[in-house]
């Protein structure tokens, strides 16, 4: 190493790809200031029930890494944070990082969840749909995000605690044992020296309103693919249970839409193709034939992309073990049959020329994936260029996958573009293997 | 009995056992079910607990000063902690145990919490008996506990990559900019693997023999890097941190390395279609890599039309090539654009099934493959086209899907989209190094999430089409990530494991092999007809230990007495 040099590196984004790049550095020996702009660390991987092709459970592979973050003495977990600024260049960096109070001190805090239970911000008081649930649960005021949340602590919701907007109850901070709840807290800026610079911030979902054909928002019955995952997993709002939010009736034909505002040319669409809808949706087929091998379910596809390794014979399988149902076909429009709630989709079947409304007693819309939208603030904070989508653009696709117009900071996961979590994890060691080599190497100017 | 076994007789976990008991009532989560008071009273009567306590949460740091100085007045020899995961928290509460001086390996966790408290959060009563039940068998379990010492391996900081083509000559050059020495190994003459044989890659449609010699400049100007042509590995012995290899090199001649990581870089051959829409008997029909040959020399000549003919051998039915193989579309319509390109009225008809284009540029390159006019034709995998030869010129008939008709397409060339298959030799080196090859023929990955780059044996790696087809960006990545990977065990200089392996006993072996044979990591070695576990390959699964015809082999920490008293002490009842 040379000398003066810091031994630390910061990853930006705490998903899988930025946990994997985190551990990575960490065993290298490096210290990692792994900042996420949430409460916890895990990203969208935790909100999965299960993961394609090998079917397993997501949280049961997460949890550990998630866990061997948070406890790595080489880790510094800092959550409910953002990167504003930067300073230095590649070896010798100052980057400069905001952290929003949590108004729970996470040294002291357990996780017990006591405050959680005292606190009154829950029906009839007031609904909060918790994000972890897409919303379709609800949470506190106070709140801890998920159970296998690293930092498993307790954060207060400024928009909605009582005591943040009138001044009355801290019934949270009277019943806390470990005395963690400190409403002193204020925004505080910090200032950290690192070597290198790994980014991966993800993905969000495209909101699927925008495509008004298929009535997202107004059609009770049409949910988006994160929404029937939540629906499917035994620790999501329903327990496992799948049923139609109209009327809690067990759905008997479900319907996958593919490339909702993908592939897409128009304004607001993504025109690229998101890389994992096909295998994904498949596998929420797959789950739901497990969990009513009666329910009939269609998927409705424009090209079948089942190009990983074991994915053609994941499709073979939910095809001829699960009979699912393929057919290829963009639909026009979903049509609401208010009187029964039922879904009709109108398309046209390719394969047999033919112009068909069918009826579906749920459809599930598989939204395009797109890049965050704080990547903006953040690509101006460290002067990194964005592509035309707003994914990290990287310095040359094929010899510098991770590399950016700015030396010493790599991009890793979808934030550089459609990607799956296999691909995002090994991108991820990637980057990690090119903070390692401005660190330990003879890089010091990329 | 060993110089280490005698050692740990000597230690504290041969004197008599003073068991300390300390339950977590992990806030609500366990206090709210399982009646800890009646808990602690109930430990306190067990054989050996000289001290039981409970605190609201036992991982605060109250809590671990609780349980050192617990050690220290009860002079405990044995700790157990009745709370969460051992997942999680058992390395803490091990460490603890050092703090206060004990060995580590003399500390046992009841998991209360996910076994017992979360599951049976409507039957208070039932669960405060449960733990019970776990903390009766936890201490029996504790009693018996003997002192361990974490394993520790060297490890050689040098690698092996094999494999000369981007993939590998990728791995080779991060982990030479880290300071490490590689040797590169080639079968070849030369290094380069298929990207010798191609003629622009996408995107930017950059020529390949510019790429190649941008890498084969940097790895050849690396001093780091001792380049090795015309090689092969003949035998491999060993384990994690000190692997010895022997080389051998087309002339004949020897060679002997020692290093401490391998990483697997040795791509992937275009599958021959032999007996495919005419190949191999039908002048004009070609493979894509023979296109991409004739393109590189300026020798396409001037066709009319060429077809297309994607998944030629590929997403089969049946058999070994049910895979997509990643590429082919890509490279196909990479080539449509070229040959559009170049002469626009060329006709190009590509013949599809699903057009594979993930992500951003691939989806750019379909949108501009069809701006050029490129016509593409689905068919499906019942009806396939059939290719013919008329009048000097090739004849391809396809059942489209679109239109529910057949089309006739009179061509001049037509190119298979072969997949991409395994070498020759990839099953006798994965057979070499004791790492398995899935399905499809390709190297098997230890988890395609957790561990995408890591054999499941130790000190082993793998990267790019030696993996899975995949375009050169990903093989890129995953040939750093490889390094990455080698360069944290290689930095370190030494591994630590925790000492839960088998152990022979040698006057009961009878030499039989059968732990080698069932071993999934090679960890057990015959020696003078005696198994021998290496410890830093072991990974404690327990298969020899549960295989062994002669009971000769137990597992450290887990002993058959231990896990027996675990069973008798259930059985007992309260």
């Amino acid at each position: 190493m040379v000398q003066g040099k810091p031994s630390a590196v910061m990853v930006v984004g705490g998903g899988v790809a930025g946990i994997q790049a985190a551990l990575d550095l960490a065993n290298r020996g490096l210290h990692v200031y792994l900042v996420e702009r949430g409460p916890s660390i895990g990203g969208h991987m935790a909100q999965l029930d299960k993961t394609f092709p090998t079917m397993d459970c997501s949280i049961c592979i997460l949890a550990p890494k998630m866990v061997e973050c948070g406890r790595h003495p080489n880790i510094t977990i800092i959550t409910d944070a953002e990167v504003v600024g930067l300073k230095g260049r590649a070896g010798d960096f100052r980057v400069r990082v905001l952290v929003r109070p949590r108004y729970v001190d996470l040294e002291r805090c357990t996780g017990c969840g006591i405050c959680v239970e005292k606190c009154p911000m829950r029906p009839p008081l007031r609904r909060i749909p918790d994000e972890f649930n897409v919303g379709l649960g609800e949470r506190r005021a106070i709140y801890i995000p998920f159970p296998q949340a690293v930092p498993r602590a307790a954060i207060v919701d400024p928009e909605h605690c009582l005591y943040l907007r009138k001044n009355k109850c801290l019934l949270c901070e009277e019943f806390c044992q470990a005395e963690a709840v400190d409403f002193s807290q204020q925004p505080r800026e910090l200032e950290l020296h690192v070597g290198a610079i790994v980014i991966a911030t993800g993905f969000e979902f495209l909101d699927a309103s925008i495509v008004a054909e298929y009535g997202y928002g107004r059609y009770k019955n049409v949910l988006t693919s994160l929404e029937l995952e939540r629906l499917v997993c035994a620790s999501g709002p329903t327990g496992g249970e799948l049923v139609r939010p109209s009327d809690g009736k067990k759905p008997e034909r479900i319907a996958f839409i593919q490339c909702v505002g993908s592939r897409s040319t128009r304004p607001g669409h993504a025109p690229y193709c998101s890389a994992v809808c096909c295998m994904y949706a498949t596998k929420e087929a797959i789950l739901i034939k497990e969990h009513e091998p009666e329910c009939e379910v269609t998927i409705f596809y424009m090209d079948l992309r089942a190009f990983g390794k074991g994915f053609q014979e994941l499709v073979t399988r939910a095809k001829e073990e699960y009979g699912i149902r393929y057919v290829r076909a963009r639909p026009s429009r979903l049509i609401e049959d208010p009187g029964t709630g039922d879904v009709i989709v109108r398309y046209e079947d390719t394969e047999a020329l033919e112009l068909r409304d069918e009826r579906f007693d749920l459809v599930v819309l598989c939204p395009a994936l797109v890049p965050c939208r704080d990547n903006v603030k953040l690509a101006k904070a460290l002067g990194l260029e964005l592509d035309e989508h707003g994914f990290f653009g990287v310095l040359d696709p094929l010899l510098a996958p991770v590399d950016t117009n700015v030396p010493g900071i790599f991009v890793c996961g979808y934030c550089t573009g459609p990607k799956d979590i296999s691909e995002s994890v090994y991108q991820a060691s990637c980057a990690a293997e090119r903070a390692m080599e401005v660190v330990f190497g003879r890089e010091v100017e990329g | 009995m060993s110089e280490r076994e005698r050692g740990q007789e000597e230690g504290k976990g041969s004197e008599e056992p003073r068991v300390g008991v300390f339950i977590c009532h992990c806030g609500l989560n366990i206090a709210g079910t399982v009646d800890v008071e009646e808990v602690v009273k109930y430990a306190s009567t067990l054989p050996d607990v000289v001290v039981a306590k409970d605190y609201m949460y036992m991982c605060s740091s109250a809590g671990l000063d609780m349980i050192k100085e617990a050690i220290r007045e009860h002079k405990l020899n044995r700790v157990v902690v009745a709370a969460c995961t051992p997942r999680t928290h058992e390395p803490l509460f091990r460490q603890t145990c050092a703090e206060a001086g004990l060995n580590p390996y003399l500390f046992e966790m009841a998991n209360i919490r996910e076994h017992c408290s979360w599951v049976h959060m409507h039957e208070k009563k039932m669960a405060t008996e449960k733990a019970k039940d776990i903390v009766r068998m936890t201490v029996a379990k504790a009693r018996l506990l003997r002192p361990q010492e974490d394993i520790v391996v060297s490890v050689e900081p040098k690698a092996l990559v094999i494999g000369g083509g981007v993939s590998g000559m990728t791995a080779a050059l991060s982990l030479a900019r880290q300071g490490f020495k590689v040797y590169l190994v080639e079968k070849e003459p030369e290094l380069g693997g298929l990207l010798r044989k191609l003629n622009k890659i996408y995107p930017a449609f950059r020529e390949a023999s510019e790429l190649l010699s941008e890498l084969v400049k940097a790895v050849e100007s690396e001093e780091n890097i001792e380049v090795l042509t015309s090689t092969r590995v003949e035998h491999v012995k060993g384990f994690v941190g000190n692997f010895t290899v022997k080389l051998r090199r087309a002339s004949g001649e020897e060679l002997e390395l020692f290093v401490g990581t391998i990483i697997v870089a040795t791509g992937a051959v275009e599958y021959e279609p032999k007996g495919l829409y005419g190949y191999g008997e039908l002048e004009g029909v070609i493979t894509q890599l023979q296109l991409e040959e004739r393109l590189r020399k300026g020798e396409l000549g001037e066709p009319e039309a060429v077809v297309f003919i994607l998944c030629a051998g590929a997403r089969e039915a049946e058999g070994p090539r049910s895979y997509c193989s990643r590429i082919c579309c890509i490279t196909a319509l990479k080539n449509a654009v070229l040959i559009k390109e170049e002469r626009p009225e060329t006709d190009i008809y590509v013949l599809y099934r699903d057009i594979q284009t993930p992500g951003i540029e691939y989806e750019e390159l379909y949108h501009l493959a069809r701006e050029l006019g490129v016509r593409f034709v689905r068919y499906s995998p019942e009806k396939p086209p059939k290719v013919s030869a008329e009048g000097g010129r090739l004849r391809v008939s396809v059942f489209c899907t679109f239109l529910g008709r057949e089309l006739l397409v009179p061509c001049d060339l037509v190119v298979l989209s072969a997949p991409l298959v395994q070498h020759e030799d990839g099953r006798g080196l994965s057979r070499l190094l004791k790492v398995p090859l899935s399905q499809d023929g390709f190297f098997l990955e230890a988890h395609p999430k957790l561990r995408p780059v890591e054999f499941a044996s130790d000190g082993i790696f793998l990267c790019g089409a030696a993996h899975f087809p995949k375009p050169i960006g990903e093989c890129v990545a995953q040939a750093r990530a490889a390094a990455g990977k080698a360069a944290i065990l290689m930095g370190a200089r030494q591994l630590r494991t925790e000492a839960i392996t088998a152990v022979v006993d040698e006057a009961r072996c009878i030499g039989c092999g059968l732990c080698v044979e069932l071993c999934p990591f090679g960890a057990p070695i015959l020696e003078g007809r005696k198994a021998r576990i290496r410890e830093a390959v072991c990974k404690g699964c327990g298969t020899c230990a549960a295989s062994c015809p002669r009971n000769a082999i137990s597992m450290r920490h887990f002993t058959d007495e231990q896990i027996e008293a675990q069973i008798k002490a259930l059985l007992s009842g309260r």
